[in-house]
């Protein structure tokens, strides 16, 4: 009787077994199959594409890469020159402010400390398009168009990395290795830049690579500030490439427009994904 | 010891703590806070680009909210179309993206399942998160397109008899959008929602196998409940980002909404008003009115998300 329920048992955990991986394939092969064809695709030319479907790749890939470096119109290395360098500073100010600014909310007793903390919290919530109106203006004013300033220094107020920051300062900083440090005559500042910045690496390293990302990613304010072809971030240039008489394209090289603009992050993602997948979690859901 | 000695030196720290804090809040009030105000400040003037010609700036009161909800010249009020859009675009991408990230996560985390290959699976559906979502956009664009991949198939194995032009049709450049969204948002859904569930005691749930609840009963009466707080901030979160839904509709229709702007959404109609005509007044009533949705939304679904939690939360302090 035990021995028949065992083996119905066991018989439905088989099957649930075979039923998850199947949804797991499933799922897996919707999120990839874009982007293999995209691959595929890259490798193809104008001519072998209009031709027909297939899923295996032909020789076209470095005619096609050397296309798309080389385009007049689209200049995809300035591009991805410009948004890697809007996209480091803006990591590299986003993460020492927002652990400076957690820093300084954790370890520090004032009298606007509660009220700075959840006004940072507050705002987390509002869209950041709310300001682009008085953004774009203000910036229009001071002739800052064409100009990385605005779209590097507002990073130094991220209230989300903020948050992560904090919580992260909250598992990780004992306060006797302030006191220890201060009895030992170090100055406040050096205190966060050689004992804590150190401690909080981690947080950092995550957080560095999460607005890496997403200022490589961004599209909508540089797109309003930036007109000068020399100036142009990868964002824009794709959606320039959608807006160009699209007949008389060369499809090989637009795959390859479109692979070039997203491999720096693919290649960051592969190495880094057990890091990034694991820093997704840790700022968000405690709160 | 060493802390009373610190005490009694009567060092105070407190003006570190301002010092620190400064660099956050001057670039918040100089990039968000000063910006946030003059949106508002240019809702209430008419000032535009005709051609050459530079309208206003002249005060007009509630005039641009008026005109952003009165019936254009089609009879169609834009800004709710707009409004309607963006939500029907969302729920159609994020009631599946919820769905399965529930489904997944609670697969993931199976104590009875005990899946293997998990990190390769994790890795796989969080990916698309991170891709550059206009080249995303992009890509399904190509794809899609008359001369696309998807339209060679269809033909040539005879289930469309010519091709379908996919981005003039209302239902499919809508469900395309969702399925971008679905597909860039459901890995990082999932990935919280474990979190949450690995948060939860194991003990609830070893003690609900031994009283003898099914898996569905574990997830009803066990799981969904105490996962109640971080599904409403996941909802939340994707509700908000929802409303600012514009990078995949933006190129996969080149700005146009196609077909008749059934595809466009407030933050496409936003920026309309700020590339084109440089119409700061508009802009800056259709960005109060974002502002305002968008907090009205989050303050509904987290009353109403949060209400059965908060009542059985009760229920237990009572016992």
């Amino acid at each position: 009787m035990k021995n028949r329920e065992n083996t119905k048992g066991r018989v439905t955990l088989i099957i649930s077994r075979t039923l998850a991986y199947a949804f797991l394939i499933i799922i897996s092969f919707m999120c990839l199959f874009s982007f293999y064809m995209l691959i595929i695709n890259a490798t193809r030319s104008n001519a072998q594409l209009q031709a027909g479907f297939t899923l295996l790749p032909k020789d076209n890939f470095f005619k096609n890469l050397r296309n798309a470096w080389t385009d007049s119109s689209i200049n995809i290395p300035r591009g991805m020159l410009n948004s890697f360098f809007i996209a480091i500073c803006s990591a590299v100010l986003t993460t020492y402010f927002s652990a400076l600014t957690a820093y300084g909310i954790h370890v520090y007793r004032f009298r606007l400390r509660r009220f700075a903390f959840y006004f940072i919290m507050a705002v987390m919530m509002i869209p950041p398009q709310v300001s682009a109106v008085g953004f774009i203006q203000i910036m229009y004013k001071l002739n800052l168009t064409n100009n990385y300033l605005p779209l590097i220094l507002p990073s130094i107020a991220a209230p989300v990395v903020f948050f992560y920051m904090k919580q992260y300062l909250e598992s990780v900083l004992p306060m006797d290795i302030v006191e220890a440090a201060r009895v030992d005559g170090s100055s406040e500042f050096a205190t966060f830049n050689k004992i804590v910045l150190p401690i909080m690496k981690p947080a950092i390293a995550v957080q560095m690579i999460f607005s890496f990302v997403s200022s490589w990613n961004n599209y909508f304010i540089p797109a309003l500030l930036l007109d000068k072809a020399e100036m142009k971030t990868v964002p824009i240039m794709i959606a320039q490439l959608r807006s160009a008489d699209y007949s008389k394209f060369d499809m090989g090289k637009v795959y390859m427009f479109i692979l070039l603009a997203i491999l720096p992050v693919l290649i960051v993602y592969i190495i880094l994904s057990k890091a990034i997948i694991r820093g997704v979690t840790a700022g968000s859901v405690k709160g | 010891m060493k802390r009373k000695k610190l005490k009694e030196s009567g060092v105070s720290y407190a003006k570190w703590g301002y010092i620190f804090i400064l660099p956050f809040f001057i670039a918040y009030t100089l990039f968000t806070l000063i910006p946030q105000l003059m949106t508002l400040y240019n809702s209430f003037f008419e000032n535009y680009r005709d051609g050459l010609m530079q309208i206003g700036p002249n005060f007009v009161g509630l005039k641009n909210f008026v005109t952003l909800f009165s019936p254009d010249n089609t009879g169609s009020i834009g800004m709710l179309k707009y409004m309607g859009n963006t939500i029907i675009l969302w729920v159609l991408g994020a009631v599946p993206q919820v769905l399965v990230a529930l489904l997944l996560a609670v697969l993931f985390t199976s104590y009875r399942l005990r899946l293997k290959a998990q990190p390769f699976f994790k890795t796989v559906i969080y990916m698309p998160n991170l891709i550059m979502a206009s080249a995303f956009s992009m890509l399904f664009f190509t794809l899609f397109s008359p001369v696309g991949p998807v339209n060679q198939v269809l033909v040539s194995s005879g289930i469309a008899e010519k091709t379908i032009d996919f981005l003039s049709i209302k239902v499919s450049v809508r469900a395309l959008i969702a399925l971008m969204n679905f597909l860039m948002w459901f890995g990082n859904t999932t990935i919280l929602l474990m979190a949450g569930i690995q948060g939860i005691d194991q003990c609830l749930f070893e003690a609900a196998e031994i009283d003898g609840a099914n898996s569905l009963q574990v997830f009803f009466r066990v799981t969904l409940p105490l996962l109640a707080p971080i599904l409403v901030y996941t909802v939340i979160t994707a509700m908000i980002g929802g409303l600012q839904m514009f990078d995949v509709p933006q190129v996969l229709t080149n700005a146009k909404g196609t077909p008749d702007r059934t595809s466009m959404t407030m933050v496409m109609y936003l920026n309309n008003y700020l590339q084109t005509s440089k119409n700061y007044g508009m802009a800056g009533a259709v960005s109060v009115v974002l502002f305002i949705v968008s907090a009205g939304l989050s303050l509904f679904v987290y009353n109403t998300l949060s209400k059965p939690y908060k009542e059985e939360t009760k229920k237990r302090n009572r016992i």
